[in-house]
């Protein structure tokens, strides 16, 4: 195993972890703010995925340009499944809160089935395209560029989360929304703002990740899978934990494969999830 | 006040240890038996015990997860496994070593209670929403094992040996399906009566009890961890039962059904639209859901699973939303609120 | 009178918090022993320690003379410990009676006897004319009575019931009184945590006075009334018992 396989598995393990973390973090924002796991995450990635597409195929827009109007719709989306349907599941017994967002993300796999055939899809001839060579490794710009935007983003999300009112108005409803609610922190706009960026981080890395990626009804639910092993390890409720965990299990599956049978991948993410949770609960950085 | 509380109690140590089902459930349980005992002989098209043995074994497979999800509490998101196991283990020891598949029942209802162990053990201690995405990354990981695993057949997967000389011992009929009719309707009958006795056990309350409150439940004695793998073992157990009735049904066993996501779902949402936690919820969305499915793969062809799958997670959520507790709960909670309940 | 409840010295830190420091206390047979102390004392963590719920990191408890320091709570209670939570956990879809029979299968397996058992401490605590309505139907009140009448049927030697009076009016506060001192009398022994300081004079043997996380005061009522340091933690002398 020559010493530049190993540096380049680990330099694309690192981009593709940092759009693992993207993904995870949304999910453990939605965690932390109403202690609902969103079984539907991986489908929004695909939904996103697939806007990406459809802006590209049908309107000839370059995924790059595309980006903050399919951040804008997934975020609009979760505003709206915050309101029409999660406010009604808070009410109802962890089983049915557990199905029912599982329910609603067989339905949009299966609806985008339905719509758009199992096909693979691709946007070719993005505008960012062809490899970047840095020393003996080869990179592809969509992916050094897909980690260069998620890292962004999460700076972002950090600063918004810690440094303006709203995002400690979203910290505080997430360690206590009782609290919160007395200080007059308008509790129900927090929870719906944090599916938007929820929602709208998964909106972000989905159409970055339409640009090297393939694109089909089934794509989401290998991403959410890491996702939930990465907001396990990292903790639920906490970014960083998200950005650490997400990044080392992009090293992980990386490393594996090169390692080992790469059909295999999602057993070694399974082995990590459980060695994760029965050693240490809370993650890494987590408060649950 | 002493003599009245001395009256009181003696009253109620009068009465009946459970409640007594009203008449009309009474004479609608007989109605229903004998229907199903002469179903073959009142329907006599094919299509139509097709669907009933489909009815029946999905009814038991939904009961099975009711077992772990409505009674203990554990949201399991990937329970076709145990189905795979079953249909597998009697038609893998049937292919290859000619033994009858009414051991190999048994050998996969051990598997089965054995994977369940060593699933639940480590996994069963966490929370449920920890709990619930392991169940779906065991889901995944044990399809994709059978599906490379070349000597269960791996992704193209077996062909239960056809053999007419012997249909009982061999357990395949090949001129009517009658036979197996009976038999899942034997399977059915025995998994219901077993839920009906364990619910009403010390075994089965204590199973609610942690279900409900477990810190209250540790606090009067029951050992938590060792109760939930329990209830995991027995449903397992019934899974698989109807795994290998299944396989030597259809005769060809391919993972990426018997695994699929779709099975799991389908349990789920039996259960939860007829009812977690009742003990004919499971029964009355079968008998919902298997039609439906069966249909739609007429009326819509090809497409029909997928429909299938868009009609299933939006009844779910639907479900979820507006009345998680199913339909029947409101049935069988009227019948445990006895008369003279005061207000 | 024999030592049934033995702790040393338990201790129990949250990071930089610590709940419970170098407590030490015990509990004769057939004794009542209330433990007071303003809020966020750590009464509620000692119970947790205690009964198992939580691990301690320092001392040991011993029940009866064995040690059952680090012992799963259902292994604990398996030995005779019941307890009642301040907040309250009834099993919201059983009813009232479903409620106490999982209380007495803890030592019984037959569920008539179960029954049986589960109707005689209803009818204790008063509560046998709801007792086929659903837990959650009943007011707070009843809760309380309802927790207390499943860990009853437990059959327990050591009961822990933390703040029993709480929440409930006046009159429901004697009933509840006289209730817990019939169960001393059938020769149960009680540690009750409490706030009111009238329902502890009557009721308590012995007291322990707790105080951000220290014992302050540990032994008769009039001694600990007496204590400097309670007198300051509750601004004020406690009264006597009305």
């Amino acid at each position: 195993m020559s010493r530049d396989l190993i540096i380049q598995a680990i330099v694309s393990g690192l981009l593709m972890g940092l759009i693992y973390a993207l993904v995870a973090v949304g999910l453990s924002l939605i965690f932390g703010l109403m202690e609902i796991v969103n079984f539907a995450h991986g489908e929004f990635l695909m939904l996103a995925m697939f806007t990406t597409f459809w802006f590209w195929a049908l309107g000839g827009l370059d995924p790059l340009f595309s980006l903050p109007l399919v951040a804008a719709i997934l975020a609009l989306a979760g505003i709206a499944v915050h309101f029409g349907i999660i406010r009604r599941l808070l009410k109802a017994p962890m089983l049915a809160q557990v199905c029912g967002t599982f329910g609603l993300g067989v339905a949009l796999r299966a609806g985008a089935q339905f719509l758009w055939t199992p096909d693979f899809r691709t946007v070719t001839n993005p505008l960012i395209a062809g490899r970047v060579q840095i020393g003996p490794i080869f990179i592809g710009q969509p992916q050094l560029v897909a980690g260069i935007i998620c890292l962004m983003s999460f700076v972002a999300l950090w600063l918004f989360v810690t440094r303006t009112e709203t995002g400690l108005g979203l910290q505080a409803t997430a360690q206590d929304r009782q609290a919160a609610a007395v200080m007059g922190i308008p509790t129900e706009r927090m929870s719906a703002l944090g599916w938007a960026t929820g929602l709208g981080c998964v909106g972000i890395a989905g159409s970055m990740l339409s640009t090297f990626y393939y694109i089909f009804p089934e794509v989401g639910v290998n991403f959410a899978l890491l996702a939930f092993v990465a907001v396990a390890l990292g903790g639920f409720g906490s970014i960083l934990g998200s950005l650490v965990a997400g990044v080392l299990i992009g090293l992980i599956e990386s490393l594996g494969g090169l390692l080992l049978d790469p059909s295999y991948k999602t057993l070694i993410v399974f082995g990590l999830y459980l060695a994760v949770v029965i050693v240490r609960p809370h993650g890494l950085f987590g408060r649950f | 006040m002493p003599g009245d509380h001395a009256r009181m109690l003696e009253a109620a140590r009068g009465e009946r240890l459970w409640p007594r089902a009203p008449l009309w459930m009474v004479a609608l349980g007989a109605a229903g038996s004998v229907l199903l005992l002469a179903y073959p002989f009142i329907f006599k098209a094919s299509f139509s015990h097709h669907m009933m043995i489909l009815i029946l074994l999905y009814a038991l497979m939904a009961q099975s997860w009711n077992v772990v999800a409505g009674f203990s509490g554990q949201i399991s998101l990937g329970h076709a496994i145990f189905f795979g196991i079953g249909a597998y283990s009697s038609t893998v020891l049937f292919a290859k070593y000619g033994l009858t598949p009414w051991a190999g029942l048994l050998v996969g209802m051990l598997l089965s209670a054995l994977a369940a162990v060593a699933i639940g053990v480590p996994t069963l201690r966490l929370r449920g929403h920890y709990f619930a995405i392991a169940t779906l990354l065991i889901g995944s990981s044990v399809q994709i094992v059978f599906q490379r695993w070349d000597w269960v057949g791996a992704a193209s997967g077996l062909y239960v040996p056809i053999d007419r000389t012997s249909p009982w011992f061999y357990l395949q009929f090949h001129t009517s399906k009658v036979p197996y009719y009976y038999l899942a309707l034997a399977a059915a009958a025995a998994g219901y009566l077993l839920v009906w006795k364990l619910r009403r056990s010390r075994f089965g309350f204590r199973l609610q009890a942690l279900r409900d409150e477990p810190e209250a439940a540790a606090s009067l004695g029951i050992a938590i961890a060792r109760h939930k793998v329990l209830a995991f073992m027995i449903s397992a157990a019934m899974m698989s039962v109807a795994g290998t009735f299944y396989g030597q049904y259809v005769l060809v066993l391919d993972p990426e059904r018997l695994f699929s996501v779709e099975i799991s779902i389908l349990v789920l949402l039996m259960t939860v639209l007829g009812g977690s936690g009742t003990l004919w919820g499971p029964a009355l969305g079968a008998a919902v859901l298997v039609p439906l499915s069966e249909y739609s793969r007429i009326w819509f062809g090809g497409t029909g699973r997928t429909i299938d799958l868009i009609i299933y997670g939006i009844l779910i959520l639907l479900v979820c939303m507006w009345r998680p507790s199913g339909i029947l709960s409101l049935f069988e909670e009227r019948i445990r609120r006895r008369a003279g309940v005061t207000p | 009178m024999s030592l049934l409840l033995d702790v040393q010295g338990v201790t129990k830190r949250y990071g930089g918090l610590t709940a419970n420091a170098d407590i030490t206390f015990d509990v004769n047979e057939g004794e009542i022993v209330g433990i007071i102390g303003p809020n966020g004392a750590g009464k509620s963590t000692l119970f947790d320690l205690i009964t198992g719920f939580q691990p301690l990191d320092a001392g040991r408890v011993l029940l009866g003379g064995r040690d059952i320091t680090g012992l799963r709570p259902d292994r604990i209670s398996r030995l005779g410990v019941a307890r009642t939570f301040q907040k309250l956990k009834p099993f919201p879809d059983l009813t009232v009676t479903e409620n106490v029979i999982v209380g007495a299968l803890a030592h019984t397996a037959d569920m008539r006897t179960a029954r049986d058992q589960a109707l005689e401490q209803l009818a204790f605590v008063d509560l046998l004319e709801k007792r086929n309505n659903f837990a959650r139907e009943l007011s707070t009140g009843q809760r309380k009575r309802l927790e207390l009448a499943r860990a009853l049927a437990m059959s327990p030697r050591l009961i822990l019931m933390d703040e029993v009076t709480g929440g409930v009016d006046q009159r429901t506060i004697s009933g509840l009184i006289d209730l817990v001192l019939a169960l001393k009398t059938r020769g149960l022994t009680i540690v009750t945590i409490e706030h009111n300081m009238q329902v502890i004079m009557r009721l308590a043997d012995r007291i322990l006075a707790l105080h951000a996380g220290r014992r302050i005061a540990f032994g008769v009522p009039e001694e600990v009334r007496r204590e400097p340091a309670v007198v300051d933690a509750y601004l004020g002398t406690v009264p006597d018992a009305a």
